[in-house]
């Protein structure tokens, strides 16, 4: 017993290794964004001069875009629940001649490339005057999260046991009110799993940004680190930063649904 | 005739209650229709839409006056002679095909390894398992905006370790020449995809009842046989959709590849996807874009017709529901 018990330690120990080089890169983001003026050449492994210098730098530059990106995202996914919501509950629970045809169709839309709608979106959006708009940037970057977002709260949906659906029947609730009042309580959990995730998907879109807006007026965050890339530059600190809080999502998100991500990830996947 | 008595006329009528029913079903069927109602038209006006019109744009002389006049002339097969002729399809469709291949491998090989790891029971395993999801989480321009910089060669830190450690001699010049560009771009997406390989291996692994195990134990069978008798079989339909699905995610990366490399140095990590942006968004010939990127649908709908009917069990078990 003792044997097997510091046996499965030492595994422990190899996991936390491999966990250490794998998280490298993210170790060496946020170590780079702690050390004040580093030019590449001159990082240390470790931040032992601490400084916030290139947060400064960060905030100053990047306010407007932080903002814009909450906005954007922000939007997207109110669009991504108010459409994904309902459409999850019909196509658990009602019998439709067309679910299967729909279910089909919503995993095809996530095999299309972005670029091909990105293209089309562009010339669209120029001739109807979204681009450079909050609007634009909301419904194209909702495309990232509404099919997905179907697939996970349909699967969360198709749980609730039918019986409990069955009694608001008979107490007279129609179906708008059955969803508001019962199915939507119950699957909580799945909506707000999509939820954060289409957050973030929105949030982290590049793409969409790239080619919808044609200024700076509406840039979002992960716009403005492409805009700083492209520039041969020394001096990264103030560009990690950046890079740091445009994770943050990322990292919250890890931390307030660990238990739904992987199951995230493998919807539309293998169920 | 008074409302009252027309209905009273309606409901004595024969087949009345026929009507009626038929009706009462039309405006059942509609209601159901309402909550699906704004899904259908968004997928339409987001996903159909844009295909639809892509496809149309490459058979066009769409410029950027094009844009404000909307006036595009079709031109047959034009742009697809073009992008075919242009001397690069040929580099762009090979690394395609070697970035696609490539990342598949890696993220497979090196996911199906941990999730097999994992697989063991240690403590601590579910939270570090959790933490290792980050890079997938993470936006795809920062993970890349990390690696290019940590793959400078001048003061980049990978090529610090490489000549400090003595494993190389000269400082590799990952995103600069033109024939490792590309196998920078297939490491960094390989790091971006092992997460998702792994959640989906390691929960196929779940599946797999521990009573096989532990009959392949008692028969005497090591870890490498009990391996390949036992797990291998049992989770080729998880490893068949993780390929499938891999290859069309992969094949259609484009946001790595632009903050990495660009596609560069010259076309050296240019894809369809890139080559497509680089095309419409770079050069402005909208028409020789969108043929470009209907080449990558055309591919990737060949995976997908595989992937639906692999898929086909999924359907049933909706319709019986």
């Amino acid at each position: 017993m003792r044997r097997s018990q510091k046996r499965s330690w030492i595994t422990t120990v190899i996991a936390l290794a491999i966990l250490a080089v794998f998280l490298f890169p993210v170790y060496w983001m946020v170590n780079a964004s702690l050390q004040s003026g580093v030019t590449a050449a001159h990082t240390t492994w470790f931040p032992f001069h601490l400084s916030f210098s290139s947060y400064r730098l960060a905030f100053h530059s990047e306010k407007k875009d932080v903002l814009t990106s909450l906005i954007v995202a922000s939007g997207a996914t109110i669009v991504e629940i108010l459409i994904a919501t309902p459409a999850a509950y019909a196509l658990s629970r009602f019998r439709l001649p067309s679910t299967r045809l729909l279910i089909m169709g919503i995993l095809v839309t996530q095999m299309i490339p972005g670029i091909v709608i990105a293209n089309a979106l562009y010339r669209t959006y120029t001739s109807i005057h979204l681009l450079n708009s909050y609007l634009g940037l909301m419904l194209a970057d909702a495309s990232l999260g509404i099919p997905f977002s179907i697939l996970l709260v349909r699967s969360f949906m198709a749980g609730i046991p039918t019986e409990i659906l069955e009694a608001a029947r008979v107490d007279g609730a129609g179906r708008l009110k059955t969803l508001l009042a019962i199915v939507v309580p119950v699957s909580k959990n799945g909506i707000v799993t999509a939820a954060l995730f289409s957050f973030l998907f929105a949030w982290s879109d590049l793409l969409f940004a790239l080619t919808l807006t044609t200024s700076t007026k509406i840039q979002p965050i992960t716009l403005g680190i492409y805009q700083f890339v492209g520039v041969d530059r020394q001096i990264w600190g103030p560009v990690m930063a950046t890079a740091v809080i445009a994770s943050l999502p990322a990292v919250v998100l890890l931390l307030l649904a660990q238990r739904f991500i992987a199951s995230g990830v493998t919807v539309g996947a293998v169920k | 005739m008074t409302e009252l008595a027309r209905r009273a006329r309606v409901e004595t009528s024969p087949g009345a209650a026929r009507n009626s029913r038929r009706r009462a079903r039309w405006s059942e069927r509609v209601a159901k229709w309402m909550f699906i109602a704004p899904a259908v038209i968004y997928l339409v006006v987001f996903f159909a839409y844009p295909i639809v019109k892509n496809g149309l744009t490459s058979f066009q002389n769409y410029t950027t006056s094009s844009l404000y006049t909307g006036k595009a002339p079709f031109n047959g097969f034009q742009n697809y002679r073009h992008i075919f002729h242009s001397g690069i399809f040929g580099k762009i469709a090979l690394n395609t095909a070697l970035f696609t291949i490539g990342s598949m491998v890696g993220q497979f090989v090196i996911g199906l390894g941990l999730a097999v790891f994992f697989s063991r029971r240690f403590p601590l395993n579910g939270l570090i398992r959790s933490v290792i999801l980050l890079p997938w989480l993470l936006p795809l321009v920062v993970s890349s905006t990390v690696w290019r910089w940590m793959l400078d060669q001048d003061n980049g830190v990978l090529n610090n370790v490489l000549v400090n450690s003595g494993l190389t001699t000269t400082r590799v010049p990952w995103l600069t020449s033109t024939t490792v560009a590309l196998i920078s771009v297939i490491l960094v997406n390989i790091w971006i995809g092992i997460p998702f390989n792994m959640v989906i291996l390691y929960s196929g692994l779940q599946d797999i009842p521990t009573d096989l195990y532990e009959a392949a134990k008692i028969d005497g069978a090591n870890g490498l046989r009990t391996f390949w008798h036992i797990t291998w079989p049992l989770l080729r339909p998880v490893v068949g959709v993780v390929v499938i699905l891999g290859f069309i995610y992969t094949a259609k990366v484009i946001d790595i590849i632009l903050v990495v490399t660009g596609g560069g140095p010259v076309d050296a990590s240019e894809t369809l996807a890139v080559g497509s942006y680089n095309l419409s968004f770079k050069t402005f010939l909208f028409g020789q874009g969108a043929a470009m990127g209907n080449v990558l649908i055309l591919i990737s709908l060949v995976f997908a017709a595989i992937y639906l009917r692999m898929n086909r069990g999924t359907f049933s078990e909706t319709d019986t529901r």
